[in-house]
């Protein structure tokens, strides 16, 4: 791969949001090519296109930010969607009338998707099939004639990479050429990046990882020093696999980067949002409260929600899972989720390999 | 069953006028061109694999090796005269070439190329119009024949003209859709393969339906019996060696397939690669031969543009109340589920007498047969409008040469291709499931096989196979519960268009086991379900009872008996 070649590719790369990560995202990609970013608040696309600036962040003088998907979508062949999941299905609606399938997606949201029967919630479910959950990729593929699809995940946090400190990231797509093009868009002498075939075992790594944040961030918040976040890493990596495999990710998957990888980086990181929502809970706040002040989504919230359920309908252990939803919707406190789950009956150290 | 309740009297015109229009006359009256154009092809594909010259005579040696031990330890009367010669001249030059060192360079190349040359006019099929016209005519009043001799039996029905093919076999689904489709571009016909008989029954609806002769691969031990190489040199085959693995030999005949399909002929594979030995409708697809059909359909873009011919795929479900083979499928199944030792494949179709009594054995006792037409894909599994265009999930028109296109230029990819056919792949499983047609016969051997399972769950496959006669009898009410219950599941499903039912299954729920019961497998000596003087319910042999159970697996309907 010839690494900074400019002008490789005669189109613009598109970014279709402008959180922190899709504004990283952007940064990335503008350094060897020219960037389209889709912004939904108008303010921001203004803001952006003059002051080169917005929330706390530079933006390189190669990103142009627009207002129009469709403009996007016929202007750009490589698109990186990066808008929260609860979002996400609605956006790739919007989008898809302008897509066709010489398109390629990359998307780097670490979230799933719900696709109940009409009428339904998640509560009136008994049991969850695998056809219920999409991860956004599944998304992408419903809702679009896409089918070069793939994903981003890794220890990414997007305040470092705007310093530019050094970091790395995987690419995962079923397709050769999309990782290439991963790697092609994104490598610089500050930013490595991996490859891997397994989509979904990626996608979920990314997801799953938050809940395990939560639960650091409430070890902190509890003053429970780093022996207990050291085993809540390494029993947070063995549930991760349980779910992830059942989902239909690969084992190893989730001992690379963008698994254990992440995991660490989120577990330590006192930034992120859902370290923060972990964090404040054990100090006392009620979820209500730290959802209602918090600027961008903490995706481990929702996840808990799902994948509690995913547990109990797939028959899989998982205790940290289970006991942070107990802590979130159920009123359990944080000083009796760590009892419990330091009394959980386990004693196999490593199980599934 | 009362015969001429459904009958099927629809005649289709042929398509194309006359031979002279179709492509695979063209094709085999320029065999040796073509041959040529197929060696250079293959050519190509073997040279982008052994990236190196090194690599290259690996490969020679390697195939040079398996073919020196195919000839050794199978050789099969259809095999040429010259193979021994012919494999001991390519030892001879391999030789040399390993102690000349590089003086010369072409020598590797010409070698293969001798090799590939040699494998595409073995492939290569051999149809003659006139000997297509004999086969068929022979084929069809024979088959009338021997099917008014035996449902009518009294003297001198032989020569009754009471009964046609057409009432025997029905064929229903996307008919008219594939018929507009052939006439629109090149179509891949993808059948369930479950019974020897399926080549002939495809042939015979190929033709009912006006389209022009399909090439398909015949396995090449077919050609050992000189009648029915006769017959199938004339219906448009061509060989496949299951002998020959090694990759010299799969490239060509890649090469020999997306070649035909590029020139517009129609073509036919068994995704499911040999016939599924456990009863299950085929889930995992042999990819193959499948990717010559989207690779072609890229070679069509990168030739012609928006004017490139396009290729259909049409899933095909042949549907049966009794498979002949059945006793012998299963056992090979069990076999190399219990353990995974290797095992010989049976062949029953080793002798011209073997395959004539089968025939006869079919035409004469076979219960009715239905063929379902599935809908026409693109090669991407997209579906088709009227016109033949690709449209999406909200009929928004595709431009499927999209798929292949980067950066506004079509690009070759192998990987991507062969990511595309897994997906094609799994369009095809999709709508075999849901275009299976259910019968009265499936439905009661599935009740059967599940409430003796449910009744010993403790047991695993193996063990429930071999209970004793006496744990094997069902009491009727039971049976009709357990019918009635899945009965209503399958047109719960039916409605959500994920299943088909034969039109038998809308009689009563009695009238439905009575004509499951007397249908299922009921050629077979030991028949999978029988009537009890008591009217109770048992079978005389649990592995064929699993056989028909099979062909309901993977719908979720255990969970309801």
């Amino acid at each position: 791969m010839d690494m900074g070649s400019k002008n490789m590719y005669n189109k613009p790369i598109g970014v279709i949001g402008a959180g922190s990560f899709g504004l990283a995202v952007a940064n990335l990609l503008a350094e060897n090519n020219s960037v389209l970013l889709y912004a939904r608040n108008i303010e921001v696309v203004e803001a952006i296109n003059k002051n080169k600036s917005w929330d706390k962040y530079n933006i390189h003088s190669n990103v142009c930010a627009i207002n129009d998907i469709q403009e996007l979508a016929e202007k750009c062949e490589i698109i990186f969607p990066v808008v929260p999941s609860a979002n996400f299905r609605e956006m790739i609606k919007t989008l898809s009338p302008f897509l066709h399938p010489y398109h390629i997606l990359i998307h780097a949201t670490k979230g799933l998707d719900l696709n109940l029967p009409a009428g339904c919630s998640l509560s009136d479910m008994k049991v969850l099939e695998r056809h219920h959950i999409k991860t956004m990729s599944e998304v992408i593929t419903d809702e679009s004639v896409v089918v070069r699809v793939g994903c981003l995940a890794g220890p990414n946090l997007a305040g470092e990479i705007a310093k530019g400190l050094p970091a790395a990231t995987v690419v995962a797509s079923h397709f050769n050429e999309v990782i290439q093009i991963g790697q092609q868009l994104l490598r610089s002498d500050r930013f490595q990046v991996y490859g891997n075939p397994d989509l979904t075992g990626i996608e979920l790594c990314g997801v799953l990882k938050n809940i395990i944040a939560i639960a650091s961030g409430a070890l902190s918040g509890l003053g429970l020093g780093e022996n207990a976040r050291s085993l809540l890493i390494s029993r947070g990596m063995v549930e991760m696999i349980y779910l992830g495999r059942a989902m239909g990710g690969k084992t190893e998957s989730f001992i690379g980067l963008a698994g254990i990888g992440d995991l660490v980086a989120t577990s330590h990181s006192t930034l992120s949002r859902n370290f923060t929502v972990g964090r404040r809970l054990a100090e006392g706040e009620s979820l209500q409260d730290i959802l209602g002040d918090m600027q961008e989504v903490a995706e481990g919230v929702n996840t808990i929600k799902i994948c509690k359920k995913i547990a109990e309908s797939f028959k899989i252990r998982a205790p940290i899972t289970e006991i942070l939803h107990r802590v979130l919707f159920e009123g359990l406190t944080m000083e009796e989720a760590v009892q419990y789950l330091m009394k959980y009956p386990l004693n196999v150290d490593v199980d599934f390999m | 069953m009362k015969i001429n309740r459904y009958r099927n009297k629809r005649k289709y015109e042929p398509i194309l006028p006359g031979p002279k229009e179709w492509p695979v006359v063209q094709i085999s009256r320029n065999r040796k061109e073509f041959v040529q154009e197929v060696s250079d092809s293959a050519f190509e594909r073997i040279k982008g694999i052994t990236r190196n010259k090194v690599a290259l005579i690996e490969e020679l040696e390697i195939t040079l090796f398996k073919e020196k031990a195919r000839i050794r330890q199978n050789s099969w009367k259809v095999d040429p005269d010259d193979d021994a010669s012919f494999w001991n001249g390519v030892k001879s030059r391999l030789l040399d070439l390993s102690q000349s060192k590089n003086k010369n360079s072409q020598e590797a190349d010409n070698i293969l190329k001798d090799i590939i040359h040699r494998y595409a006019s073995e492939i290569a099929g051999n149809f003659n119009t006139s000997h297509y016209r004999i086969a068929r005519t022979i084929a069809t009043f024979g088959f009338n024949r021997l099917l008014n001799a035996a449902r009518i039996k009294k003297f001198g029905s032989f020569w009754s003209d009471q009964l046609t093919m057409n009432d025997k076999i029905q064929i229903n689904g996307e008919v008219e859709k594939l018929r507009e489709m052939a006439k629109k571009g090149t179509i891949v016909i993808v059948p369930t393969h479950s019974s020897n008989l399926d080549s002939i029954l495809i042939g015979w609806v190929i033709y009912t339906l006006g389209l022009p002769p399909v090439i398909y691969g015949a396995g090449l031990n077919l050609f050992n019996i000189s009648i029915i190489a006769y017959f199938m040199n004339s219906l448009g085959a061509y060989k496949v060696d299951r002998r020959k693995k090694n990759i010299i030999y799969l490239e060509t005949l890649k090469a020999y397939s997306a070649l035909a399909l590029k020139k517009g002929c129609q073509s036919l594979f068994f995704p499911g690669g040999t016939r599924a030995r456990s009863g299950k409708i085929e889930k995992e697809l042999k990819l193959g031969l499948l990717g010559t059909a989207i690779e072609a359909q890229r070679i069509n873009y990168q030739e012609k543009g928006d004017k490139a011919e396009k290729i259909y795929v049409v899933p095909v479900s042949l549907n049966y109340h009794f498979v002949l083979e059945a006793p012998s499928l299963i056992h090979q199944y069990l076999e190399k589920q219990g353990q995974e030792r290797y095992y010989v494949e049976n062949d029953e179709f080793s002798s011209s007498y073997k395959i004539i009594t089968f025939l006869f054995k079919f035409f004469t006792k076979g219960s009715n047969i239905s063929v379902s037409i599935g809908k026409p894909m693109d090669v991407l599994g997209n579906n088709v409008d009227d016109e033949g265009n690709s449209i999406d999930r909200h009929n928004r028109l595709i431009d499927a040469k999209d798929y292949f296109t980067f950066q506004d230029k079509i690009t070759i990819d192998k990987q991507r291709e062969e990511e595309y056919t897994r997906m094609l792949a799994e369009k095809i499983v999709d709508q075999y499931s849901k275009i299976a047609r259910v019968f009265s016969s499936h439905l009661v051997a599935f009740a059967a096989f599940e409430i003796l399972r449910k009744r010993n769950r403790k047991l695993d496959l193996f063990s429930l196979l071999r209970l004793p006669e006496e744990d094997l009898i069902i009491s009727y009410d039971e049976l009709k519960r357990v019918c009635a219950r899945l009965k209503d599941k399958i047109f719960e499903r039916v409605a959500e268009k994920r299943m088909s039912v034969a039109d038998h299954m809308h009689e009563p729920i009695d009238e439905i086991i009575d004509h499951g019961i007397s249908n299922v497998g009921m050629y077979h000596s030991k028949r999978p379900l029988i009537r009890l003087n008591s009217g109770d319910v048992t079978t005389m042999d649990m592995n064929l009872l699993y056989f028909y159970r099979n062909r309901l697996d993977g719908y979720g309907l255990e969970k309801h008996v």
